[in-house]
């Protein structure tokens, strides 16, 4: 038995971990995993207890990571599903492809990206991961593999994208990848003084990028709430770089940082601090800068340079809190930044985005609207309380929150939230009629 | 399961009429706790501690469960278990006795005894063994400063204390890599129907703030709490003492 959390840090429990090297080692651990259940769990990049199961089984992933197939004429990746978007990455970017969506880390593997439904900066070009997953092999209750395509078995598609892993294992999958010239970003840098021009700024002009996001500063106050920097760009063209740089335009080579030490005290993360950080990430950032050049590894995954960043947060770990709510809620929104900022929540890691049309996953978190995450340390007082308010501002403007980051969420604040889970729980009840596939966060959930 | 902010979301409460059970179960619904079974002998207690619970918004089950009666804890606790993972299990249930009336009556003696003691330690096994089987859970258990020393005026419920406090102890040990939290609790003098008519000691404390040490307690990953905190020092004073003086000190 071993002792496994999230991302977060929060809420550890125990489970028997099999780590499978082949679909056939999979199907045997599902089939033997009794009362308790099982669950996949790839880089345990989810924040809470998606990829938990105390007392069950847990599935690590990791071990079945063959890259299977690269079709460079049509453009499509098939994979196992352990592999990670950093080997992707590795192996696709030299050969003038890139991962179709990225989140803010590199170390997902691809099922746990489809398990998530993950979404990146590009979400309003782009729509989320599952829109360019072709098909994918699901290891089910009974012990079957099925090639799942959303033509030929629509509802268990969309049941499993963003289904955290509660209607099967996923084994293998086929991705559509997007072509690129280089492996460097061009990016524009600007700030917005407050909220209402970083929401203006978002709506004119984010239409010109690929990737979009905006850090905002959630300890600001008065005249300067909200205030932002927007950094959003495109991948380079080879006209872009320098000469230097034009000699090996498609190298990938991320730059990595020491480990954060394993002993932080906790505390360190308090208004204070985090106000002096917010201030100095504010004022260090450009008013505006255009077209500057910048690896993969530092427009998109600034974070996986510093492995285990997650101690910073000490012993009682952190939460991220991210919503979704609809464009027409600007109202809202303003209601919950000014409802954090009054709060003092020392959040130093705070990203506004905009996203597009949403995709069908039943549970897939992406919809079109305003969507505002913020890690939060757990020892923050009144915290709780905090939460749940803002869960019912964005259940009621008709919005939602992100179960691959929850950990905390109320289970009858979920319904309002998705409004297929019904019809998720009754496949899952007809697919698995034992509920074989379980995990701390479904248990928590009532999913 | 328990959240990352360390809310839990359901209880099992055995003793579930017992003032310092109500008070916790209270506060735990308060938060988070939507999900209360209370175990207990019929009684209106009983019934009223539900009522209450559900008015606050849990879903309370009742289930007849009497401590004494060893041979039925498998049953009755295992069916708390079969509707979903219980977070939380508050062992309160304890009987006083009448310290003048026991020493002539050696079979009430035995009954104290039978309950506090001999009836915990298989409730406590019955629970726990679920509890491991889950991978996660807590297990509460409300000793008593009265199992520190032993006193001229209530030996036999503390010594009935002692015991328990000394397997919940081990049991706690025993369970370390398990994923569940064994917290022994040593409330002092409580204001409760129990002591009702009984001279208050010093450092006497209520339900509500027993509670609230428990909860922090679970909170911060503890194996003991003291009720109030104060008495970790006062007990550790005393223990030590030797027995010609324990002896004539006025308590």
């Amino acid at each position: 038995m071993e002792s496994l959390t999230g991302w977060g840090r929060t809420a550890p429990t125990l489970a028997r971990v099999e780590r499978p090297t082949t679909v056939e080692e999979a199907t045997l651990a599902v089939l033997a995993a009794g009362p308790r259940g099982a669950v996949a769990r790839g880089l345990a990049r989810s924040y809470g207890d998606a990829a938990q199961n105390a007392g069950g089984r847990v599935l690590d992933m990791t071990g079945l990571s063959r890259i299977l197939d690269i079709d460079l004429p049509a453009g499509t990746v098939t994979a196992e599903a352990g592999v990670s978007l950093h080997q992707l990455m590795k192996v696709l970017l030299p050969l003038g492809w890139f991962v179709p969506v990225t989140p803010g880390t590199r170390y997902v593997t691809l099922g746990g990206a489809i398990g998530s439904d993950i979404h990146g900066k590009n979400h309003h070009v782009s729509g989320s991961f599952s829109r360019h997953v072709s098909s994918f092999d699901l290891l089910t209750a009974d012990g079957s593999v099925r090639t799942v395509t959303r033509e030929s078995d629509s509802d268990l598609f969309h049941a499993t994208v963003g289904g955290m892993g509660l209607t099967g294992v996923v084994t293998t999958a086929t991705v559509r990848l997007l072509p690129v010239r280089t492996s460097l970003m061009s990016v524009d840098t600007e700030r917005a003084a407050d909220l209402d021009e970083l929401l203006a700024r978002l709506t004119t002009t984010d239409h010109r990028y690929r990737y979009s996001v905006a850090w905002i500063d959630l300890l600001a106050k008065g005249g300067s709430m909200g205030r932002a920097v927007l950094t959003r760009g495109d991948h380079a063209e080879p006209g872009q770089l320098s000469p230097a740089q034009r000699r090996d335009p498609l190298a990938f080579r991320p730059a990595t940082l020491p480990a954060a030490p394993r002993l932080l005290p906790g505390g360190l993360l308090r208004p204070v601090t985090v106000g002096l950080f917010n201030e100095l990430w504010y004022r260090r950032a450009p008013r505006e800068r255009r077209g500057e050049i910048q690896k993969i590894s530092t427009f998109f995954h600034p974070l996986d340079g510093v492995p285990e960043w997650n101690r910073v947060y000490g012993r009682n770990g952190f939460l991220q809190y991210q919503f979704v709510i609809g464009l027409d809620q600007e109202r809202t929104l303003r209601r919950i930044v000014e409802r954090i900022s009054r709060s003092q929540c020392p959040s130093f890691l705070a990203v506004l985005k905009r996203f597009g049309q949403g995709d069908p996953g039943w549970l897939s978190f992406p919809a079109e609207g305003w969507t505002l995450a913020l890690d939060i340390p757990t020892g923050m007082p009144g915290l709780g309380g905090l939460l749940n308010e803002l869960d019912d501002e964005v259940a009621g403007a008709g919005g939602r929150v992100y179960l691959a980051k929850d950990s905390r969420l109320r289970p009858e604040s979920l319904a309002g939230m998705y409004p297929r889970l019904d019809d998720f729980r009754r496949l899952r009840a007809e697919l698995d009629p034992a509920g074989l596939f379980t995990s701390d966060l479904a248990r928590r959930l009532r999913l | 399961m328990k959240n990352a902010l360390g809310d839990h979301q359901s209880l099992l409460v055995l003793g579930g009429s017992s003032e310092i059970a109500r008070s916790t179960a209270r506060l735990m619904v308060g938060r988070r706790t939507r999900t209360v079974h209370l175990a207990g002998r019929p009684s209106p207690e009983l019934d009223a501690s539900a009522a209450e619970l559900r008015a606050l918004g849990a879903e309370v089950t009742v289930l007849d469960f009497d401590a004494a009666d060893v041979d039925s804890h498998a049953a009755v606790l295992g069916k708390a278990f079969t509707e979903g993972d219980i977070d939380v299990v508050l062992l309160a249930f304890g009987v006083l006795g009448d310290q003048a009336e026991d020493e002539r009556d050696p079979v009430a003696a035995a009954r104290v005894a039978q309950v506090n003691y001999v009836g915990a330690v298989s409730a406590s096994l019955v629970c726990t063994q679920q509890l491991r089987g889950q991978g996660h859970g807590a297990l509460v258990v409300l000793s008593s400063v009265a199992g520190e020393r032993a006193r001229r005026s209530n030996y036999i419920y503390g010594s009935s204390k002692a015991g328990l406090d000394v397997f919940a102890q081990g049991l706690g040990d025993s369970l370390r890599g398990s994923g569940v939290q064994v917290l022994v609790v040593r409330p002092g003098f409580v204001h409760t129907r129990m002591t009702a008519g009984l001279k208050p000691a010093p450092l006497a404390t209520t339900p509500d703030a027993v509670a609230a040490a428990v909860l922090d307690g679970l909170g911060r990953n503890a194996h003991t709490v003291w009720a109030p905190g104060a008495l970790r020092f006062v007990m550790s004073g005393l223990r030590h003492l030797p027995r010609p003086v324990f002896r004539r000190l006025p308590i």
